[in-house]
């Protein structure tokens, strides 16, 4: 009973530089509380101070956006991808902008 | 709409898009009469304007305030060692002259911005966004669902890519949809911090190139309510379903930002902040004096392992800002302290969260290694 959680470029840092983790399966909230156990780092990264995930932070099981399923409380069922999506602003790379 | 005829010279030129059945000569004809803007004429924009420019699209417009220097040339493909120090838009302007001498090219030496966004976008028929900020970013996509144009969006970051059109008037999405809020300045790095795969950008901006095709002409299925991603890595494409949010403040059933925004204070850039505090800054001369004397400070470099084997500056030690919250029991907060990184933006916010934790005697060193080559030592490589 296992789900992939892919952990973006910009997270890997964060995660021991996995591209991916396994966990056991259950809900997405349940998930991603098992995924920031192993890397605490993450958590900041994933969550706001209330809290709540951020909201340039998407989390989406198989193609589907959990925001437009039920939220944390969607369940992942075995062998299922969970993808953390965030927000890259990346393109002219402009010696101005850093 | 009457569309404009092409010249037998201009037959010859497009002859292999003539013969696809799908794109004939109407569909020519409509690419001739089509408009893009670019916003940003970089990483993105290089092969996006090569290749519309290619295509016989008839009018570019291509907006860009910078210009080009060495480090753009390991993905800006439009760009030469020739055309190093000029403005973007007058180097990306020659190149597509060459190129395709039947097409109009409109230059905008400027920065997009909420006064100016709808004069630009308004004459075009599509916007492609290829710019590396959140704000301009956000503003691109307001005007655009303001306006109702198409917005071919495409984002790169290291080794990884987005791309999807956002499109409301075709029933999509918008930006706001997929990321309601931006990140807080600092947690997210950009390209210039994170480096980028140079053939990155050539495979997110022709994607972007065939979607503007394909909207100019309506042949085939745009892009829309789906996000593209790849990973040059494991060499991956993957696709993410984009609904509209019907409670979007843009784009939504009942709107509630209407016209544009300050984006960069929406984007937690305020004029305080990106304010240097002159009692935290010191400058390379100052510093320079300060490293000589009986006195110097500790040296804090705040870069990443590979960016201090290109360079560093003697008896520096290195702790990246991202371990710096972890590892601050290595340092003495009783010392004075110099901390630096390459442009002075990431040593800035290691010097804030320094003095956040009790750290009173640490100093920034201002422009980082770039000022400090160009003022101090010129035998440090800038990068």
């Amino acid at each position: 009973m296992a789900v992939t959680v892919t952990i973006p470029t910009a997270l890997r840092q964060y995660a021991g530089g996995n591209a991916s983790v396994t966990l056991a399966a259950g809900s997405v909230g349940q998930i991603l509380a098992a995924l920031t156990e192993q890397h605490p780092q993450l958590g900041k990264h994933l969550y706001n101070e209330q809290g709540a995930l951020r909201s340039f932070v998407n989390i989406y099981v198989g193609d589907e956006d959990i925001r437009h399923l039920q939220g944390i409380e969607t369940p992942v069922p075995d062998g299922e991808t969970v993808s953390i999506i965030p927000a890259i602003a990346g393109g002219a790379g402009s010696i101005h902008s850093w | 709409m009457v569309l404009s005829s092409l010249s037998n010279e201009e037959i010859r030129r497009y002859s292999r898009h003539l013969i696809l059945p799908e794109f004939g000569m109407e569909g020519q004809r409509k690419l001739k009469q089509g408009s893009v803007l670019l916003i940003g004429t970089g990483g993105l924009g290089s092969p996006l304007a090569l290749y519309l420019a290619a295509a016989g699209v008839g009018h570019i417009g291509l907006v860009d305030f910078d210009i080009v220097d060495e480090s753009n040339l390991q993905r800006q493909i439009i760009h030469g060692t020739s055309t190093l120090g000029i403005r973007k838009t007058e180097s990306a302007k020659m190149r597509l002259r060459d190129l395709n001498p039947h097409i109009d090219i409109a230059t905008y030496e400027t920065h997009i911005s909420s006064e100016n966004a709808f004069d630009l976008m308004r004459p075009y028929d599509v916007i492609v966004d290829g710019t590396d900020n959140f704000p301009t970013r956000y503003l691109t996509n307001d005007a655009c669902v303001m306006l109702g144009k198409p917005n071919v969006y495409g984002s790169i970051f290291r080794f990884e890519g987005q791309a999807t059109v956002f499109s409301p008037k075709h029933g999509g999405p918008c930006y706001r949809c997929l990321y309601p809020e931006p990140p807080p300045p600092g947690l997210v790095p950009s390209c210039a911090e994170g480096g980028v795969l140079g053939v990155l950008p050539g495979v997110i901006g022709t994607i972007q190139a065939t979607e503007a095709i394909k909207l100019l002409t309506g042949i085939g299925e745009p892009l829309i309510g789906r996000l593209l991603l790849y990973d040059a890595l494991a060499l991956r494409f993957r696709e993410l379903k984009l609904r509209r949010n019907p409670d979007c403040p843009v784009c939504g059933d009942h709107p509630t930002v209407t016209e544009l925004i300050d984006y960069q204070q929406f984007c937690g850039i305020s004029p305080e902040e990106s304010y240097r505090d002159s009692t935290i800054e010191i400058t390379p001369r100052e510093a320079a004096e300060w490293l000589q004397s009986d006195h110097p400070p500790f040296l804090l470099d705040v870069r990443e392992a590979n960016e201090w084997d290109i360079c560093h500056l003697p008896g520096a030690v290195r702790i990246s800002v991202n371990e710096l919250a972890e590892r601050m029991n290595e340092l003495d907060s009783a010392v004075e302290m110099l901390v630096y990184c390459r442009s002075g933006v990431r040593s800035a916010r290691a010097v804030d969260l320094l003095r956040q934790a009790g750290f009173r005697k640490v100093k920034n060193l201002a422009g980082g290694i770039l000022r400090w080559a160009d003022e101090v030592d010129p035998s440090v490589p800038k990068y």
